[in-house]
């Protein structure tokens, strides 16, 4: 008789858990039906600031603070080397790409940069003027 | 006397009848001339051959001047073909070269064009800094460029560059087309890379 009255307790608080699951559980496209028009996600605008980014921490890949949308890197050419590369960032007036990226540290060319740093985007990134979803308190 | 009258009323007649003949041949040949001409000046006649379409152009799809948000657009005549009369034929003149050698095969294959797109770019490299930019600057004339609405440091980089008397391809290089491998050193090779003190 016990045995019974806990089973079927377990049972009622079974059901009655998956039913406010059920509830709970909603499509990322909302409550919409299939063939209605989802409201667009917000476009977020890259950030381009004069000056560049602080660092939030001390070996931080530093970020990038200007659009990116029209530049290449493929096998042959790396179009951020326009203007941080050792030969044109004087030019150009930008940051060197990092000694630490290259083979000889102290004569950087492009001939001697480690190709393993290559895609600069898997490090470094561009900011989009967007609200953060938590409060950041990293470093503080 | 009547008979002079007469003689000087068919000469008249010859002379106006080959005038208007003239004018109307004038037309039709010269008309005939640009017509022809213009059918050679268009996206769609450019990517009838393969190498341009399988190669230039699908890098060109990819870039600014194919798509952009207002949808204004520059095809390839508008950058490779000059706008003057004169200059547009004697660029079509050079085609002729590039028909010889579309027969011969110079560039049927991806492999032979990656092989002679070093050479092929410092070709237009050489042009635009000849000719000081002029294709680009049929758009971008710097007379009416607002510095103000630029970024900062294109602002001035531009302003600099133009007090130097630079030219748009000297920095503008693979603007609609993918660099060539070794780009660098082909352009310093044929002094067409802005130096430090250029710059400075």
């Amino acid at each position: 008789m016990k045995k019974i009255t806990l089973a079927a307790m377990a049972a009622t608080f079974l059901l009655g858990s998956s039913m406010l699951a059920m509830a709970e559980v909603k499509s990322l496209r909302g409550d919409l039906p299939l063939d209605a028009k989802a409201k667009p996600p917000h476009k977020a605008r890259v950030m381009s600031k004069s000056g560049g980014y602080k660092r939030a921490w001390k070996l931080q890949p530093p970020l990038i603070p200007h659009k990116i949308d029209k530049e290449r890197i493929s096998l042959d050419e790396n179009s951020c080397f326009r203007c941080h590369a050792p030969d044109t960032y004087k030019a150009e007036k930008a940051p060197m790409i990092s000694k630490s990226h290259f083979k000889d540290p102290e004569h950087p060319s492009d001939k001697n940069f480690i190709r393993r740093r290559w895609f600069c985007y898997q490090c470094h990134v561009p900011q989009v003027e967007a609200k953060p979803l938590v409060e950041n308190v990293f470093g503080q | 006397m009547s008979e002079g009258n007469a003689g000087k009323g068919i000469w008249k007649k010859l002379v106006s009848g080959t005038m208007l003949a003239g004018i109307v041949l004038g037309v039709i040949l010269w008309g005939g001339f640009n017509w022809a001409m213009e059918l050679t000046n268009n996206e769609s006649f450019c990517i009838s051959c393969h190498e341009m379409k399988d190669n230039v152009y699908e890098e060109y799809t990819d870039s600014p001047h194919y798509m952009n948000r207002s949808g204004v657009r520059a095809t390839c005549p508008d950058c490779h073909v000059p706008r003057p009369w004169i200059y547009k034929v004697i660029r079509k003149i050079q085609a002729s070269n590039e028909l010889y050698h579309h027969f011969m095969g110079t560039i049927d294959t991806r492999e032979k064009f990656l092989k002679h797109r070093g050479e092929l770019a410092v070709h237009v490299w050489k042009t635009m800094k000849a000719t000081n930019s002029r294709e680009c600057r049929n758009c971008h004339d710097q007379t009416y460029m607002d510095f103000e609405k630029q970024e900062e440091r294109a602002a001035d980089r531009h302003e600099e560059a133009f007090d130097k008397g630079m030219t748009c391809i000297d920095c503008h290089k693979g603007i609609a087309h993918q660099l060539p491998k070794g780009w660098k050193e082909l352009a310093k090779k044929n002094g067409l890379m802005p130096t430090a003190s250029e710059g400075e």
